[in-house]
Parts: structure tokens; C-alpha cells; sequence
């Protein structure tokens, strides 16, 4: 069953999204984000059509510098970002052409993207999330996670039958208070990929989520399954919905535990 | 305790449960010293509303003394004699910070199953369906209540549990829906259904500034409060309302009317035996009579300001009339919190005593047999308070 479920979920557009989506080298990440502030200031100046032109190519290599993600690039298949110059991780194995990046590559697996508008300052959102050991506070299908040496982490997911599904991860982008990036380590269990990017709204600090999982083939690629349940989208939207309660009022509403009038099966 | 649970369409029990707890830290637990049957209970009571399960403890009107409080509460202490909005707001969300409390986002543990029916979910309320959080009501001897450092607000001893208690839920319910009239000085305003919220909107119109209010309902002694209270009264069995509402305004038509009926109105044209028959075939959620009613009566340009509770999916919905009278269409669950200081004061000043629409007190113990009277709109029957100790 829950191999059909893969098959059903081939339609989420797996191909728009990389784990790593970094093709843009240092140098040139300085160079765009001063280019870019460069001309924004300029567009703020000129009010006019050619300050609207500057205004839109000095936010594109704002987001290139940010990001060190390049649309034009990506397109041409070029990367200029020397690898793994950006890791956080040991960096014992390049990301390019790494076991995950592989796996997660073709049109296979779950893959999941939501996004939750949160009333409270990016940086706190962004805090809260950087430390990987919150996320089993509102994500319901870890049990834990454990930071260990500098950027790799160690994640236990609730498995079926209660054997749990574990493997590591490190961080492979992050720019503060605006992305974080991690992928499973080479050789994991499964292979796993996930990013979250946050950028300040009207109506507060806005969440985007990508979260990809591959199973492997057999029993536990049908566990790693039914972590995400019949609708990963739903599951995630309800660990963002969680995760949003816990930034904005300090914990998780909840009625499990208050008295009902409800006969109990055999009770009476 | 004994609380009072709905077991299944048109049949409510007094059970004994276990007493209410702190299960997060901005929890208080009250115990109750009076609570009301809110007209909106009856569209609970005979299963109108989806997603009531069995044992669910009912009541959203309630007030009393907070016996215990969270670690995270540091606004009341043991003690304090509050009353407790009905819609739980938690206070930080954008909606809550923007005077949205009944719109709150992060109220409702159960949120996917109100975003299934309505896109997205409002706040959870006390002891009203799953769907709209599950939350165990305050027709009890105690009950918890989340957020309390948002919701609870304290009422002087000088005031009674009877002069203070509707400012749970219904005296707001009737201000929001004249304020949602944006009444100007003599203004003339319609008013479906005497009940409770129709009582309220009739006086709040007045101190909003109305010139006349038209009250309409079948129940002559609800007539006859409304009447009480300046309002001139019609008979909405009467089959030629709408010319009476006409001629009665000169030509024009009431410059805003207020549905406080809601979703089982009763009327005397076809369209209500066409809304039973649908609704009981299950093909519709609603019956709109009153609301039909009255977007057809309002005057062009005005307003259609809508208290009264609708679940689903209304059929024939003369929104022609609307869209071509350029109408405007308020309404909402009461934003309670938002109007709590100022109709307290009014009650302190004498303007308004919200006890007027009390019939029958009871003890908790008399809740279901209560229901049937309220329902049935036996005795007289307009508002009941209960007494759980």
C-alpha cells in the first residue's frame, strides 16, 4: 500500500526543488549582494521607469547574493560555488554528486512544500527553528533530534511498531534569518532533504517548507511511508500549524485530558 | 462534577465527569456560578451543527471564581469572580492583534476541520462542536479555560452574577450587530427574532442612536418584551411583512436590518418548506428565511447586519436583491473581548440591566429539562440561567 502511495505522490513537482540549490561561488555572492544594494538605492532615488528596471535587477542579485542561488545559472547549468565552501558540515564528501542529492534528484519520493505566516520577529522565528532540537516540539513525527559536532545532526523519526527510523544529518546552507538548508549524510537510512526560508511580511515572518524524503526499497522504505501519513502536505501543514502556536502564544492548544460525559467502551 | 452533556440529537444529560485540570500553562479553571442556555445551544441541541460527539460537555455563557490558575497566568489569582468571553482568543496572533478575537488563529486544536467547510478556521469557541475546538463548555460546576491571561475579565462586587453574565456572550452579540448597522441618528432598524441576541440589538440599537426599531418574531411574549423595550413589534408569520415594513417606513425600507435568527428560522412562505425539505433530505445545512427576508425588505444602500449563526451552505440566497441595492453584509461570531469595558460601564451607569431578559432560573440539574422548555419556547421561556452549585 504504501508503495502505491510513492507512486501516487510522483506528482508533486519534485524537479523545482534541490537540497542544495547553491550555484553561486563567495566572491560572486558579496560582489551581487553589493551590486544589487547598489542599484536598490539607486531605484529608491529614481522614482521612475528606469528606477523600477534597477529596482528589479538590484532585488534579483539581492536574492542571487542571499540566497547563492542564480535562476540564469541554474538554467545554463553552471555553478560557480566551490564545494563545499558554503557547508557547515564536516564536509567529508562533497554535496554534488553526494548518495542524497542522487537520490532525492529524480521524480521518486515524498516531497512536501507549505508555508505559515507567523506574528513575530524574523529573527526569533528563525532562532527557534536553527536549533534542530525544537523541531520534535511541534513536529509529530520526530521523536528527537540531537545536535552534535559543528552542523551534523542526529534525527529519530517515530517509526511503525515503535522501532524508530534514524539517521544523520548536517546543515548545508544557512543564512541568517533568512534560510536554512539541511540533506541527510551520505550512506543514511533514507535519504532526506529539507529547507526552510523565512522573509518579513506586513502580516508578519512568512515560513516556506521543503521537506523531501526517499525511502529506501523494502520494509523500512515502507515505514519511512507512513511517517508522513496518506497526505504528507496535511501532516506538514499541521506541524507549521503547531510550530506557528508555539512561536505566537508559547505553547500548543490542546483538549486531551479535559472531561467528557463520553462512555468509555465496557466502562459502564 | 456534574456537567451537562449532549449525548445525541434532542437528548442532553446532567453526567458526573471527572473536574477540569491545567493542561497548559496559560489555563485557569473557574468555577462557575452561573451560566446561561444560548439560543445558539439549540442549533447544538437537535444536531444541527456537525462534529458533536457523544458526552460533550455544552455551555458557552458562563461565569464564576478562578479557583486555579497556570504558570504562565499572572493576571488573575484564586479568587478573582470573572466572567469568560464565549470565542477563545489567545491575544498574539494577527487577528487577535488587530481586534479579530473571534477570528483567532491559534485557538482551534481542531482548525483542519473547520478549514474543510470554510477555508479557514475561526476561534475556538466554549463547548461548540469539534469542529470549532472541541473545548469542554462551561454548563458545569468548574470548567478550564485556555488563554485566560487573554479572555477572563473581572466584574465588581457590586454588580450580580444576573447583571453581569450576558456580557459572555449576548449583550456583545446584540451590540456588535447595531454597530455592524453603522446606525446614524434616527435611523429606522429591523430586527428578526425576540429572542435573547434580538433583545439586545433592539435596546443597542437605541443607544446607538436608532430613531425606531421594528421587531419581528411569532412568539407573542417576546413580542412583548421587545415592545418593553421601545421597539415596535411584528408578526413574522404575517404573510405580507415586507409591504407592512414598507409602508410602515414611508416607502423606503428600514435603513438596516438584523438577522438575529440565523440558520432555523421559521416563516410563512413556501421558501421555509422548502428549506425544512431540503435540509432534512440533507441536501442543505440552513434555513434562511429571515434572511431572505430581510436582504428583500432593507432599503437600498443599507445595511443587512447578520448575528444570528449560519453552518454551511445557504440555498436561494436572493443575493440580486443585495448586489442591486448596493446592500451591505455584516457579521461574524462577536468580537467580545473587543467590547467588554465599554458595556460594563453601561451597565454600571445604569443605562442597560441585562437581566431584563431572564424568564427562568434553575439548577444545573434542571438543564434538560430546560432545553425542551427553551427549545419548545414553552412558559414563556426566553432566557434560562443555571445555578451548578
Amino acid at each position: 500500500m504504501a508503495v502505491t502511495a510513492f507512486k501516487q505522490e510522483s506528482h508533486y513537482d519534485i524537479d523545482r526543488w534541490q537540497p542544495s540549490s547553491l550555484n553561486v561561488g563567495n566572491v560572486e555572492r558579496w560582489l551581487s549582494m553589493l551590486g544589487g544594494g547598489i542599484l536598490a538605492a539607486y531605484a529608491l532615488k529614481r522614482r521612475d521607469t528606469t528606477g523600477g528596471v534597477a529596482a528589479l535587477a538590484g532585488a534579483a542579485l539581492l536574492y542571487r547574493g542571499g540566497t547563492g542561488h542564480c535562476h540564469l545559472y541554474e538554467a545554463l547549468g553552471v555553478s560557480t560555488a566551490r564545494e563545499p565552501s558554503y557547508a557547515r558540515g564536516t564536509g567529508v564528501v562533497a554535496d554534488r554528486g553526494s548518495d542524497t542529492r542522487q537520490q532525492l534528484g529524480g521524480a521518486r519520493g515524498i516531497h512536501v512544500e507549505e508555508s505559515v505566516t507567523i506574528n513575530k520577529p524574523i529573527a526569533d522565528v528563525f532562532r527557534f527553528w536553527r536549533n534542530f532540537e525544537n523541531l520534535p516540539s511541534f513536529m509529530q513525527h520526530l521523536e528527537s533530534v540531537a545536535m552534535r559536532e559543528e552542523g551534523i545532526s542526529h534525527w529519530v523519526a517515530k517509526g511503525p511498531a515503535g522501532v524508530p527510523v534514524e539517521w544523520d544529518a548536517r546543515i548545508i546552507n544557512e543564512v541568517e534569518n533568512s534560510v536554512i538548508g539541511w540533506q541527510s549524510l551520505d550512506g543514511s537510512t533514507i535519504s532526506t532533504a529539507g529547507s526552510v526560508h523565512f522573509d518579513d511580511t506586513e502580516h508578519g515572518t512568512r515560513v516556506r517548507v521543503h521537506l523531501q524524503y526517499n525511502p529506501p526499497a523494502g520494509r523500512l522504505g515502507a515505514a519511512v511511508a507512513r511517517l508522513f501519513g496518506e497526505e504528507p502536505s496535511q501532516t506538514v501543514r499541521e506541524d507549521l500549524r503547531r510550530f506557528k502556536q508555539l512561536m505566537e502564544t508559547g505553547e500548543i492548544p490542546t483538549t486531551d485530558g479535559q472531561p467528557t460525559g463520553r462512555r468509555k467502551f465496557g466502562a459502564r | 462534577m456534574r456537567a451537562v452533556c449532549w449525548e445525541s440529537p434532542n437528548n442532553v444529560r446532567v453526567e458526573h465527569v471527572p473536574d477540569p485540570a491545567i493542561l497548559n500553562p496559560r489555563d485557569a479553571v473557574v468555577r462557575v456560578t452561573s451560566t446561561a442556555i444560548c439560543g445558539s445551544d439549540l442549533h447544538l441541541l437537535d444536531g444541527f451543527i456537525p462534529t458533536m460527539e457523544s458526552g460533550d460537555i455544552l455551555g458557552h455563557e458562563f461565569m464564576g471564581e478562578v479557583v486555579d490558575v497556570g504558570s504562565r497566568v499572572d493576571n488573575l489569582k484564586k479568587g478573582d469572580r470573572v466572567i469568560v468571553p464565549f470565542p477563545i482568543a489567545c491575544g498574539n496572533c494577527f487577528f487577535c492583534t488587530h481586534g479579530l478575537w473571534s477570528c483567532c488563529d491559534n485557538s482551534n486544536p481542531n482548525a483542519w476541520m473547520a478549514e474543510k467547510l470554510y477555508g479557514y478556521t475561526a476561534s475556538g469557541l466554549f463547548g461548540y462542536s469539534h469542529m470549532l475546538g472541541g473545548y469542554a463548555g462551561g454548563q458545569a460546576e468548574y470548567v478550564r479555560v485556555p488563554f485566560a491571561d487573554v479572555g477572563p475579565f473581572k466584574v465588581p462586587a457590586s454588580l450580580s452574577d444576573e447583571q453581569v453574565l450576558f456580557l459572555t456572550d449576548i449583550f456583545p452579540t446584540g451590540y456588535m450587530a447595531a454597530e455592524n448597522c453603522g446606525i446614524q441618528a434616527g435611523d429606522t432598524i429591523a430586527v428578526w427574532g425576540c429572542g435573547p441576541v434580538g433583545q439586545f440589538a433592539i435596546r443597542c440599537a437605541f443607544l446607538l442612536g436608532a430613531g425606531r426599531v421594528i421587531a419581528i418574531d411569532t412568539v407573542p411574549e417576546r413580542r412583548r418584551m421587545a415592545a418593553a423595550g421601545g421597539a415596535e413589534t411584528l408578526d413574522s408569520m404575517d404573510s405580507d411583512l415586507f409591504s407592512t415594513l414598507r409602508d410602515m417606513t414611508g416607502g423606503l425600507g428600514p435603513d438596516a436590518c438584523i438577522d438575529a435568527v440565523g440558520m432555523e428560522a421559521h416563516g410563512p412562505h413556501l421558501d421555509y418548506y422548502y428549506d425544512k425539505i431540503k435540509t432534512m433530505a440533507m441536501l442543505s445545512t440552513d434555513r434562511i428565511s429571515a434572511l431572505r427576508s430581510a436582504l428583500h425588505a432593507c432599503r437600498k444602500g443599507g445595511t443587512v447586519s447578520v448575528p444570528g449563526v449560519y453552518g454551511g451552505w445557504l440555498d436561494k440566497v436572493p443575493f440580486g436583491a443585495a448586489m442591486n441595492k448596493g446592500l451591505t453584509i455584516k457579521t461574524g461570531q462577536t468580537h467580545v473581548h473587543r467590547y467588554l469595558p465599554k458595556l460594563l460601564r453601561h451597565i454600571e451607569n445604569g443605562d442597560i440591566d441585562p437581566s431584563f431578559v431572564i424568564t427562568h432560573r434553575a439548577s444545573l440539574d434542571d438543564a434538560p429539562a430546560m432545553y425542551k422548555t427553551f427549545r419548545d419556547k414553552k412558559d414563556g421561556c426566553v432566557k434560562v440561567v443555571l445555578r451548578p452549585h
